[in-house]
């Protein structure tokens, strides 16, 4: 194409915040360069010998209800067979109508985070107007997959993205790979390392046409089972009075579930548990 | 080859400006108050879609006058400047200060440099905890800059509705009020009293944005129901 004023206006008009840092300031992305880029080959080296050690996220659950969806994450992180923390939240408000929650390495997660809270952002300001959730979905998967090749040295990040469909007036949820390969779910799914025993629990617990309060309820229950057999998940702490982070989103938009509620909720579970003297 | 004309930088500069000034004349005029409940800025504008006022970041808006591709560009521009500053250091290190000088440095550049200057007229406005923090700047064509106090008046007619303005300002008026005020700035040079809020545009950076709507973005864009229900109410 012929180079004009025109043509390079429209190749330089974005709407990503994400390209524009490419373009001008790819040293602030989470992904720039390689984690050892700056250190050469030596860093490659002493990373060959011993894995790196960094905080890990785990489980989230997410499921839909009548009316919307609803995501939520237990509080640890791990490194190897230490806690890192046990106040740490996964589950963030992406915008008004989405939520995503990240499991993987913490410090890169948090930073995708970011970047992808300023990319929806960046956009609705410069457009005037809300991403469609599906584009919304799509700039997540080119998220991830910019990430790849930090996965491939240990440091992936899986997200869930979550969020309320406007025009078709339905809560819809998306699991990722590694690759940034995008798929819808149907009714629930979980990520992270105690998520088979939380999909385990949601495939018995979920129903179709749940209200908010059951909906609340269930995911609670799940991250319950999860921690009760994955060392890195963390169960409710009554103790600490620390309770999982639940979003719910409906057409009004994204709603972080008051720990009161979650107290109550959670206090009910180990109530249960404990008049049913199970072992299992 | 043709012999190049000596020409004063005075003169130079002053026909520049000149030139400028007669392109913002034409446009209809922009009024941002400062009120009680936050900062309101009103427009006279009859498109639904091409704004002259929009959001920068969590507490700063901008409003503008004259040319639509020339203030767009450096609305976009801001918006840029201040998500990559928040992102790069954090969300309340982004200022309307900072703004307008990185505002005030490339109108300057435009003005002495490029072959025509801007034919804008800016405002930019920050939303503080009190409405002594509230902070209004206003940028001209060559890259001036004035901190102002209470309101800005922007546009062909300025110096009419600046008068209708300053009679009515207060430092107690809500927004309903402020944005009364402002339309009785911009109709004072006109034969009508009012304008219909399809011909206006109006936004406002609440104050409360945290305790009454849970975000930390204070502006809101108006919609012509909720135009005409603030101007319907009792005055």
């Amino acid at each position: 194409m012929q180079e004009t004023t025109a043509n390079r206006v429209a190749a330089n008009a974005t709407s990503s915040f994400t390209e524009h840092l490419q373009r001008e300031r790819p040293d602030l992305l989470p992904f720039g360069q390689g984690p050892f880029g700056h250190l050469g080959a030596a860093g490659h080296a002493s990373h060959a010998a011993a894995p790196l050690q960094a905080p890990h996220g785990t489980t989230i659950v997410a499921m839909s209800y009548a009316g919307g969806v609803l995501m939520a994450g237990d509080r640890r992180a791990t490194m190897g067979n230490v806690i890192a923390s046990r106040h740490i939240e996964k589950v963030f408000p992406a915008d008004q109508y989405s939520v995503l929650g990240i499991a993987g390495t913490a410090g890169i997660a948090l930073d995708i985070t970011r970047l992808f809270q300023v990319e929806l952002e960046h956009y609705e300001k410069i457009e005037g107007t809300l991403l469609s959730l599906d584009g919304k979905a799509n700039r997540l998967g080119a998220m991830v997959r910019g990430n790849l090749p930090m996965a491939m040295q240990g440091l992936a990040v899986v997200p869930l993205f979550a969020g309320f469909d406007r025009p078709a007036g339905i809560g819809r949820l998306f699991s990722y790979d590694v690759t940034g390969g995008r798929y819808e779910e149907q009714e629930h799914h979980a990520v992270g390392s105690g998520s088979m025993f939380a999909r385990g629990a949601l495939k018995k617990l979920w129903r179709p046409g749940l209200s908010e309060q059951d909906a609340v309820a269930i995911a609670v229950e799940a991250l319950y089972d999860a921690a009760d057999d994955d060392s890195a998940t963390g169960g409710p702490d009554p103790v600490r009075q620390l309770w999982p982070v639940v979003y719910v989103v409906n057409r009004a938009g994204a709603v972080r579930v008051p720990d009161s509620a979650l107290a109550a909720v959670a206090g009910g579970i180990i109530e249960s548990r404990a008049v049913a003297q199970r072992e299992a | 080859m043709t012999q190049q004309f000596y020409v004063s930088p005075e003169q130079l500069m002053k026909d520049r400006a000149d030139f400028a000034r007669k392109g913002i004349a034409r446009g209809r005029s922009v009024v941002v108050i400062s009120c009680r409940d936050g900062i309101a800025l009103v427009a006279e504008n009859p498109s639904p879609s091409l704004h002259k006022i929009g959001e920068i970041y969590d507490k700063i808006a901008f409003a503008a006058v004259g040319k639509y591709n020339e203030f767009e560009s450096l609305r976009q521009a801001g918006v840029r400047y201040a998500d990559v500053r928040g992102y790069s250091y954090d969300r309340e290190d982004v200022t309307a200060r900072g703004l307008a000088s990185v505002y005030a440095q490339s109108l300057g550049a435009v003005f002495t440099a490029e072959q025509k200057p801007f034919e804008v007229e800016l405002a930019v406005a920050e939303v503080g905890p009190v409405q002594e923090a509230d902070h209004l700047y206003r940028l001209t064509f060559d890259g001036s800059i004035a901190d102002e106090h209470a309101f800005v008046v922007m546009g062909g007619q300025a110096e009419t509705v600046s008068e209708a303005v300053a009679a009515g300002w207060q430092g107690e008026l809500d927004f309903a009020g402020a944005i009364r005020l402002a339309l009785a700035g911009l109709v004072s040079d006109k034969e009508t009293t009012t304008l219909p809020a399809s011909a206006l545009e109006v936004a406002v950076l609440d104050r409360g944005s945290e305790s009454s709507r849970g975000t930390r973005r204070a502006f809101r864009r108006l919609e012509d129901a909720d135009i005409v229900e603030l101007l319907s109410e009792e005055r």
